[in-house]
């Protein structure tokens, strides 16, 4: 029995085979998939933030495996990742910290296979077709700044006043032209998740 | 004529399982294929700009392919469509009705039920701009528990000498329909109104 009550889900893939004028080849592509589901606890204080955790855990494997099979790649080519989360009106933003901070990671790594860094969020307050930025960064070393990135998302009918938009980002690929230094992905020893 | 340039693709499914009603125990799904591609007549105006919708139907059929993919490869599941398109600054609103043959007769060519018109809209603007696809029964325009519309946009696009060409796909009614008219069950199917 599913613990999310889900109205929708929408996935979404971008392939970028041209940036100002260069061509990208192979193209960078990046993937999103975002439930949207009913905050059990809108229009109320609720101390006690259990049942949002486990919908985050639910929904960390559900949207991360979605992400993956709409790249058509093996998990283990994930090479970052992003979580966020907007409430609607009659919510609180701990809502969004209770879904995507205690439990949601364990269940995106086993779908992008390792994850060993920090799975980078952002989270909102937000209203019906507002767009949510969804961070990105590389999945086995934080500081790999070819990777670093945010893909818009936004649902014209959501989040409604007791809804909240759940949203996790996959990509195969960093940005499209990086140049800018840093720590390379090939580079990465990927075990404190950091380098 | 010049070749179309695509810059970027983005791909969308929604699976709707209720909107405030009973859950189906099958989504709708309704899907977007959005392509970027450069607008060879931006900038100036070019008088003849019909050979490029030639040019246009590789791009049509690969689009109408990439939506039956993401619905899962079986192009009898979809029951609706419509197509847009919106054309940057840099452009006139009549680049947009290039689309209208590659991108519709596309659809119709891989949807095996589709004797209807594909349902369209068009603008222009800048990045970040929204467009609502019109959708519509693919075989019978009347049926009314299938029109719908589909809102798409892409944070970077069109840029001012681009175009976003957008067809969409449904597999069903909306997903509360009770509005009356002509039911999916009851068409004839033939003049691809009734």
């Amino acid at each position: 029995m599913s613990k999310a009550k889900i109205r929708k889900i929408v996935t979404v893939v971008e392939q970028t085979n041209i940036e100002i004028g260069k061509s990208i080849d192979p193209p960078t592509r990046r993937a999103a998939s975002v439930a949207v589901i009913e905050n059990p606890f809108a229009g109320k204080y609720q101390e006690d933030l259990e049942e949002l955790m486990a919908i985050g855990e639910e929904l960390g494997g559900l949207l991360g495996d979605k992400c993956v099979a709409a790249l058509g790649i093996t998990p283990s080519q994930a090479e970052s990742y992003g979580k966020a989360a907007m409430v609607g009106e009659n919510g609180e933003l701990e809502h969004a910290a209770a879904i995507l901070h205690p439990r949601l990671g364990k269940p995106l790594r086993a779908a992008v296979e390792k994850g060993a860094a920090l799975v980078p969020s952002s989270k909102k307050m937000g209203s019906m077709g507002q767009p949510l930025d969804v961070p990105l960064g590389h999945k086995d070393a934080a500081y790999v700044r070819s990777h670093f990135d945010g893909m818009e998302v936004r649902i014209n009918d959501a989040p409604r006043a007791n809804e909240i938009m759940v949203a996790i980002t996959v990509t195969d690929s960093g940005r499209p032209l990086p140049r800018v230094g840093g720590l390379e992905a090939k580079d990465a020893e990927g075990k404190d998740g950091l380098r | 004529m010049p070749d179309v340039i695509v810059r970027k693709t983005v791909i969308v499914v929604d699976e709707i399982y209720h909107e405030g009603g009973p859950v189906a125990s099958e989504p709708l799904r309704r899907a977007s294929a959005l392509a970027v591609i450069e607008n060879p007549f931006a900038g100036r105006f070019v008088e003849e700009i019909t050979g490029f919708i030639d040019d246009l139907k590789p791009l049509g059929l690969q689009m109408a392919a990439d939506l039956i993919a993401a619905l899962g490869g079986d192009a009898s599941v979809v029951e609706g469509y419509g197509k847009g398109a919106i054309i940057g600054e840099g452009g006139e609103l009549e680049h947009a009705a290039l689309w209208h043959a590659p991108g519709g007769y596309s659809m119709r060519e891989l949807v095996p039920a589709s004797k209807a018109i594909v349902p369209s809209t068009k603008k222009v603007g800048g990045p970040g701009c929204r467009l609502d696809v019109p959708v519509t029964h693919s075989n019978a325009s009347y049926v009314r528990s299938h029109f719908d519309a589909i809102e798409v946009g892409i944070n970077d696009a069109p840029k001012a000498d681009e175009m976003v060409v957008a067809l969409v796909m449904t597999t069903g009614p909306r997903i509360h329909h009770r509005a009356g008219g002509l039911q999916a069950s009851d068409i004839v199917g033939e003049d691809g109104l009734k």
